[in-house]
């Protein structure tokens, strides 16, 4: 189940050598991204969109928010 | 979006998933750094006043009018409970009929704008456009704030300024 996380999480996961994956369209994350976040858009999660991801490190995706 | 985002990639076989839920708004309000196209410019979503009052479509514009008054305001963003924006209130608007409900003195879907549109790009629309004031949303029209043209125009002379002519407010 995935975990629901805050700021200083996800950068203690960072540091760590989790993979951050901004799951906005691809326009918005050219605009402005977390550092070191890859895009993939919600509609390319699929088997060859998370093809680059590795399944053994963890994953944090994110997108504005979701209050 | 991020939370389907997050289940689809465990029925992908990712086992170890989390989902920043507060997202990009929160990191950026934060003020950590951001890379990307606009990521050294002053953007809609540092400039929007967070502070706007907000109403809902059943208040009485009179209870609204004063209540916007008395911290300042000659304006205010109708939401529904999950801050989605249903209207504005501007001054104009705000001036109606006391009794009026909001639902009838509103301007209904008035034009929102993303949190990281750059201020220059901003403050140019809204004077060219007339627009003393915009709504700044996220992608799914939950309000983040209410961005004044005079802060818009403000904040980008103030970095045209500082960056040497780089932007220009308009």
């Amino acid at each position: 189940m995935p975990r629901d996380i805050g700021r200083a999480e996800v950068r203690r996961l960072l540091t760590e050598g989790a993979q951050l994956v901004e799951v906005l369209p691809a326009e918005e994350y050219k605009a402005d991204h977390l550092p070191g976040a890859i895009s993939i858009p919600l509609k390319h999660i699929d088997p060859d969109g998370v093809a680059g991801l590795d399944k053994d490190r963890p994953v944090i995706v994110y997108c504005w928010d979701t209050t | 979006m991020s939370p389907r985002a997050a289940w689809r990639l465990e029925t992908l076989g990712f086992k170890d998933v989390s989902d920043y839920g507060d997202g990009k708004l929160d990191w950026m309000s934060a003020g950590l750094p951001m890379e990307g196209t606009n990521a050294e410019r002053p953007r809609a979503a540092e400039v929007a006043r967070k502070d706007v009052p907000t109403c809902r479509l059943n208040e009485r514009l009179g209870d609204v009018r004063e209540r916007a008054a008395a911290q300042g305001w000659e304006a205010a963003v109708v939401v529904n409970e999950e801050r989605i924006v249903l209207g504005l209130l501007r001054g104009k608007e705000l001036a109606g009929d006391a009794a009026q409900t909001i639902e009838a003195a509103m301007r209904p879907g008035p034009s929102t704008f993303r949190p990281y549109l750059a201020i220059a790009e901003m403050a140019r629309f809204m004077t060219e456009h007339k627009l003393e004031s915009s709504p700044i949303t996220t992608s799914d029209g939950r309000l983040v704030g209410l961005l004044l043209k005079d802060d818009a125009v403000r904040v980008a002379d103030e970095f045209h300024r500082s960056h040497g002519g780089e932007e220009k407010g308009c």
